[in-house]
């Protein structure tokens, strides 16, 4: 069974679950941006949330299969069209050999993902088959798909279809909202900041730009002041330089003290920027979720407060899969 | 009027490249598919076309202006 593409779209790209453990030799994460939309869309195809899906941004691809299959759509608000007649996002659609899925516009939001029912079958590299399309390695060829692409289909958890949820109640489903905040954990490098500079960068309302994508996303705002220093040896001229350190995903940078920049799952692994605090892990779907101009606060909570936020993901995630056994 | 809509966010640019001239300007007769100008977002630029042949009208949207989907770039007079 294989997903013909005629249609790429802007970036559209196989992603999973990620690639974790090889981010101290330059290998990001990686994984699908919004990892929720992307679990409940497998959730609705009868996988389990390991299975490769299509991580659509912007603008979605135009398809075929070549046998019956199940798929589901979940994440950003679009039109989805078989065939030219509109579907529903939170649920399972069967296709039929011949049928043709595409989509309209979006309407919020940034990502949208395609699960189909035994997942999308990429070779395995390094435990993933996440598109890293800067490093070319993973998904379909290390690339963004392109027209005239075959995506093979797996066999993974078909025996699990009856099991599968229908429909993703509303509650469960993530908002697309133009004004979020986000919570940080301050550091590593907050110290470098001033007092002023510090309330600044988390009071002020950042604007993000269109320079968002899977490496990260810088937004518009104030200046933040950092303390005055003598640069050490190793370090870059400007305040907001360090000796070059390994970074997080999720960590804030902000060179030269304008247009934060927040790291995000396909991003660099270092570099000599002061990170001054670090999104919490729970909210990095929110991040993946926001359109240029989303209006974004960022606020500060203790370990605590992140650790009880990633407890609140296990109980959603326990609700999604329920008596899926996940 | 035909609107000519942005189907993504991004920046809007009315020519191909700063010391190029523009894909179109106001009062120039569009054939349909016809390029008016392009969109970036994520390093790549998208070319915005018109659907229908007829007199561009106005530019809603000024050079380097931000869009989001569904705004108005561009109005077209049909015919």
């Amino acid at each position: 069974m294989a997903i013909r593409i005629t249609e790429p779209g802007l970036a559209t790209t196989v992603q999973d679950t990620g690639r974790p453990g090889y981010y101290h030799v330059g290998i990001p994460q990686g994984g699908s941006m919004d990892q929720l939309s992307a679990e409940l869309a497998n959730a609705l195809a009868g996988n389990t949330p390991a299975e490769a899906v299509l991580e659509c941004t912007y603008i979605g691809p135009r398809f075929t299969t070549d046998t019956d299959a199940v798929i589901a759509v979940a994440g950003a608000p679009v039109d989805v069209l078989v065939n030219g007649t509109p579907r529903e996002q939170w649920t399972r659609l069967k296709l039929v050999a011949g049928d043709e899925v595409s989509f309209g516009m979006i309407r919020a939001g940034t990502r949208y993902y395609i699960a189909v029912q035994g997942g999308i079958d990429v070779p395995m590299v390094l435990g993933s088959r996440s598109t890293y399309a800067l490093g070319a390695m993973g998904g379909f060829e290390g690339r963004a798909l392109k027209a005239g692409d075959a995506l093979d289909v797996g066999t993974a958890g078909l025996e699990r279809h009856a099991s599968a949820a229908d429909f993703i109640d509303e509650s469960l489903r993530p908002s697309f909202a133009k004004e979020i905040t986000v919570r940080v954990m301050p550091g590593l490098y907050d110290h470098r900041l001033t007092e002023e500079g510090l309330n600044t960068l988390f009071s002020a309302t950042w604007k993000l730009t269109p320079v968002a994508d899977r490496t990260g996303l810088r937004y518009a705002g104030p200046s933040v002041s950092w303390k005055p220093r003598v640069q050490p040896f190793g370090a870059g001229s400007d305040p907001s330089n360090i000796v070059d350190a390994g970074y997080a995903i999720g960590s804030i940078q902000i060179p030269g003290g304008k247009e934060p920049i927040v790291l995000h799952r396909d991003a660099v692994s270092g570099g000599g920027y002061a990170m001054v605090a670090t999104v919490i892990s729970s909210d990095m779907d929110l991040l993946a979720r926001s359109a240029p101009g989303t209006q974004t606060t960022f606020t500060p909570v203790t370990m605590e407060e992140a650790l009880a936020a990633r407890d609140e993901g296990k109980t959603l995630r326990s609700r999604i899969w329920g008596s899926a056994g996940q | 009027m035909t609107d000519i809509i942005s189907p993504l966010p991004g920046i809007f640019y009315r020519k191909p490249g700063p010391d190029k001239e523009p894909y179109a300007t106001v009062g120039d007769r569009i054939e349909a598919g016809q390029t008016v100008g392009v969109v970036e977002i994520m390093k790549q630029f998208s070319e915005v076309r018109s659907d229908v042949s007829g007199i561009l009208e106005t530019f809603a949207i000024e050079d380097s202006g931000a869009v989001n989907p569904g705004d108005v770039i561009a109005t077209v007079t049909e015919g």
